[in-house]
């Protein structure tokens, strides 16, 4: 066992600040630490993407990284998404194009299309089976996660921007 | 579970058999779901499992005494700290003769797979319990392994052979048909060793209430009212003073929510620990220590006349179960037998199956058990068949397949527990629809174009029957409160399949109501006392014609009421978004459903009434199963160079009865593709001789990603309602999965040319190589 250290996150506009061992990975640091338990852990050994949250706009797996290499970036998890009550477009699409069904994969993917389609609005039907073959689904079959991703990547180019 | 007004304000009460939104997905794509891994008691410990690294060994020491010293250490078990626990008993009841292979909750002196539970450690944080247990050392004296189902037994115990059982139904004269059969067909095929693997490790959380005496296991699953029952009589409890909690479910498919060591541990633990107990399974835990299933080798047989037609069947096949036989006894091996002849028409039939252990992880059901493996062998031999006697695929399966008219069926074959007897089905209907739909005669041009320029491309088929609604009865209770909202209490279970909207569209479609108004509950032993649960491709047939019952006699006891109310004979009622009216006079007086349970609320005039607020108890009994089919049909092309299979196309077409949701049933049906895939592709536990297992990570063991799934069509077919149940449902929850596996095989076989090539699964590139090369060298023979 090693010492605790100071930590500090910024997660959704937030900062918070806990004592926690240096091997604390960020996803259980998430979970437990700032009670933001939408993150989930499907493998903890970065296969399955489950995990994944935004990190200064990149998509990373929270399962492979400690919390202490995560200070000073910027990280979105599920819980940022919605604003108040109105749900993310791609959450809307989510429930619309019945793309979840247990739901626990469903932050990991929420997360890797939000970050990549800031970086790529419009990605072609290959880029996009790309993105998403980076994650994995037991429950869908992957069909209607691609359909939701690509409604949701349509609305948010033509208008309603979030 | 809140529901959110959707913007559109047209209510939604007439949705049975709409593709309506689920009630399910608002907190989960907000994050808010609530996984067992998510819950927390104060003041909890955690659990941490030392698993054998051994396949086979007898224990001679286990030595704890540094791990003991660690920090933040509670306590450590090993079995000789809860010798007095029993063996981990069956589900249901089953034969006397596999009682002695039954799992321990640690191993006592003997190790038998490699992830078998032989110490926990108890540790004030998941990070402490699992670097102590780390330091927990045992010395295990190897035996050899016996890893082969289909070699000579060995010895499980002394006197006890590691064959428990051998399973054999049939009917007619067997010797004699293929004494008079115009050819004979003859197969050898095996199935791999793969299984549900769910997204969502297990997990579980013991918590003892000492203030009233009562035991909790969170994060229960699947049949969380039957467990209660095997709990309570394990832990010798009243089974009022054992409750389990069902939470969110991250996937099923048959391997979550039967009870595990774990299971029994953290509840134990909590008891005598005096604090909730939480464990969490790792990955690598879980790809060693939940079950697994598939794995069987089977030597079929066919007599058949000179038209393709079955005169007789018969099957022999070792069944691989692994190293303990678990809670659900020889199941998988029984339905497999049981269900083998699918929805051909076959006169004369034996089926034997040597049910055998060996030293790997245990297994039990994975979605479509004994259908999966069973499918793949009788499809084979129907292509076999077609081959051998030099006819269309397609030709033989129709000359083969039981007529609409002979509906009911009788099979003379048992599955579960009862007697097979098919319900209903247009079989050669939906074949027909199925190849018009996927263009079969046009694509055999296209491929043989393709086939002109080089390409291995290749259309296959495979024909499925599944089974569901497993009885024998469920019981509902919905309830109106004051202010019109609806409770549906039952004794379902959820797994993520949507059970939730799919109960709350039979409610309100009875009733009358929206169905965003209705709270379903499932999984809490605390609020009903019977009930089964989420297997078998039950929940919609049983549940929701017990729901069905439920909401009918609530409307019935709502109209009696508001008759008098609204001086208006009850059948000149209707009850239209909760408001009771005269049908065709919506201006006149009304009534709604929650003033009606205000004014039926308890007092004396309902002691005179006979009935305590708006709420009813609803039942639905089984003796039989339905029996869901269909078709899958798949395209697909096989890179010469490296032997991988690419799947161009690929549908399923499912008759499901009817549909309460087809966007529902379609979703279940391209996730039972995915997995099917898995299976016939990619996915396999690996072991090597010395019985360590060789897929531990998902780099090892390959799940389907989004480029491996097609885009999988479905037609969603409502030919045959089930005659069994009144809203005549059946399952949607394995039809998808069933037929892949030998959908794959016919059209891999069908691309590289080699009818009968594909023996067994997965077909790996290498194996596909192998043939590609053989044929090469072959056809370089015969041309020099």
């Amino acid at each position: 066992m090693t010492d605790e250290v100071d930590i500090s996150l910024s997660v959704n506009g937030r900062t918070y600040r806990f004592k926690a061992e240096p091997r604390r990975t960020l996803a259980d640091a998430l979970r437990e630490d700032c009670g933001l338990t939408g993150t989930h852990l499907g493998c903890e050994h970065g296969v399955c993407g489950t995990c994944t949250v935004s990190m200064d706009g990149q998509p990373v797996r929270a399962c492979l990284m400690f919390a202490v290499q995560a200070q000073g970036a910027k990280i979105v998890t599920v819980e940022g998404l919605a604003s108040g009550s109105e749900l993310h477009p791609l959450q809307k699409a989510f429930i619309e194009h019945h793309a979840l069904q247990c739901g626990f994969c469903t932050p990991g993917f929420l997360m890797l299309a939000w970050t990549e389609l800031a970086k790529n609005p419009n990605p072609s039907d290959e880029e996009l089976t790309d993105i998403l073959s980076s994650n994995l689904c037991r429950c869908t079959g992957y069909k209607n996660i691609f359909s939701a991703v690509k409604a949701a990547a349509n609305e948010m180019r033509n208008g309603a921007p979030k | 579970m809140s529901i959110q007004a959707a913007p559109s304000q047209r209510k939604e009460t007439k949705v049975f058999g709409k593709r309506v939104p689920r009630l399910e997905d608002l907190p989960l794509v907000k994050g808010l779901g609530r996984f067992v891994a998510d819950l927390s008691f104060p003041h909890q410990l955690y659990m941490r499992v030392v698993r054998s690294p051994i396949a086979h060994g007898t224990i001679t020491r286990i030595d704890a005494d540094e791990a003991r010293k660690a920090p933040g250490v509670v306590a450590i078990w090993t079995h000789a700290d809860i010798a007095s626990y029993p063996l981990i008993d069956f589900r249901d009841p089953s034969a006397e003769a596999l009682m002695p292979y039954r799992q321990p909750l640690l191993a006592k002196d003997r190790v038998r797979y490699v992830g078998e539970p032989i110490a926990v450690v108890f540790a004030e944080s998941a990070y402490l319990a699992e670097d102590a247990a780390d330091l927990v050392f045992a010395e295990i004296d190897e035996l050899p392994p016996h890893m082969d189902a289909q070699a000579d037994c060995a010895s499980f115990a002394p006197g006890i052979s590691t064959e428990p059982i051998v399973l054999k139904q049939g009917f007619g004269d067997l010797p004699g048909a293929f004494a008079n059969a115009h050819c004979v067909v003859e197969l050898e095929l095996s199935i791999g060793r793969h299984s549900g693997v769910p997204m969502e490790c297990r997990g579980a959380i013991g918590r003892y209430d000492a203030a009233q005496d009562v035991l909790e296991l969170w994060g229960a699953a699947k049949v969380p009212l039957r467990n209660r029952e095997t709990m309570a009589r394990y832990f010798q409890r009243s089974s009022a003073s054992v409750q389990l909690y069902e939470l969110h479910v991250g996937g099923g498919f048959g391997v979550r929510g039967e009870l595990y060591p774990e299971d029994f541990l953290v509840c134990a633990a909590s008891m005598t620990l005096g604090r909730p107990v939480k464990w969490i399974e790792d990955r690598r835990e879980h790809l060693m220590a939940t079950n697994q299933s598939r794995e069987q080798y089977h030597r079929v047989r066919a007599a058949v006349d000179q038209t393709g037609r079955i005169l007789a069947l018969s099957d022999v096949f070792f069944h691989d179960q692994g190293a303990y036989v678990r809670t659900h006894g020889a199941r998988v091996a029984d339905l497999t037998i049981g269900m083998l002849p699918g929805p051909y028409h076959v006169p004369v039939y034996q089926g034997i199956g040597h049910f055998r252990l060996t030293n790997k992880t245990p297994a039990a059901t994975y979605r479509s058990p004994g259908r999966y493996e069973g499918s793949f062998v009788r499809e084979r031999l129907v292509d076999a068949i077609a081959a051998k006697l030099g006819l269309d695929r397609i030709e033989v399966r129709r000359r083969n397949l039981i007529p609409s008219a002979d509906m009911p069926y009788t099979r003379q074959l048992g599955a579960l527990g009862t007697e097979v007897v098919l319900d209903s089905g247009d079989y050669a209907g939906l074949l027909q629809t199925s190849i018009d739909r996927f263009g079969w005669d046009e694509l055999q041009k296209t491929i043989r174009v393709r086939r002109a320029q080089g390409e291995f491309v290749g259309a296959g088929i495979a024909m499925f029957l599944e089974k569901s609604g497993m009885g024998p009865s469920d019981s509902v209770t919905v309830s109106v409160d004051p202010m019109g909202f609806v409770e549906v209490v039952t004794g379902g279970a959820s797994v993520g399949q949507g059970f939730e909207t799919a109960m709350a569209q039979i409610c309100a479609e009875t009733l009358g109501v929206d169905y965003r108004r209705i709270r379903v509950v499932h999984g809490q032993t605390d609020r009903i006392r019977f009930g089964i649960g989420a297997h078998a491709s039950r929940a919609t047939v049983m549940t929701g014609n017990a729901v069905h019952a439920a909401a009918t006699n609530v409307r019935d006891l709502a109209l009696k009421h508001a008759s008098v109310l609204l001086q208006a004979p009850a059948e000149l009622l209707d009850i239209v978004d909760g408001i009771v009216a005269r049908k065709g006079s919506p201006s006149g007086p009304t009534i709604s459903l929650g003033q009606l349970s205000r004014q039926l609320s308890p007092g004396p005039e309902a002691i005179a009434r006979g009935t305590n607020g708006l709420s009813c108890e609803g039942w639905f009994y089984a003796d039989h199963m339905t029996y869901p089919y269909g078709v899958h049909l798949a395209l697909v092309r096989v890179d010469g160079e490296t032997g991988q299979v690419f799947v161009e196309r690929y549908m399923v077409a499912s008759d499901v009865g009817r549909a309460v949701n087809p966007m529902i049933v379609e979703g279940q049906v391209v996730g039972g593709v995915a997995q099917g895939l898995g299976g016939a592709l990619y996915e396999q536990f690996r072991y090597s001789d010395t019985g360590q297992p060789l897929s531990l990570n998902f780099a090892e063991y390959l799940i389907p990603t989004a480029h491996e799934v097609p885009d999988v069509e479905v037609i969603v077919a409502e030919d045959a309602p089930s005659p069994l149940n009144p809203l005549g449902i059946k399952g949607a929850g394995e039809g998808g999965c069933t037929g892949v596996g030998a959908a794959i095989a016919s059209a891999v076989d069908d691309a590289i040319g080699i009818p009968g090539a594909i023996t067994s699964l997965p077909i790996t590139p290498a194996k596909l190589k192998a043939l590609l090369k053989n044929r090469r060298d072959n056809s370089n023979g015969d041309s020099t």
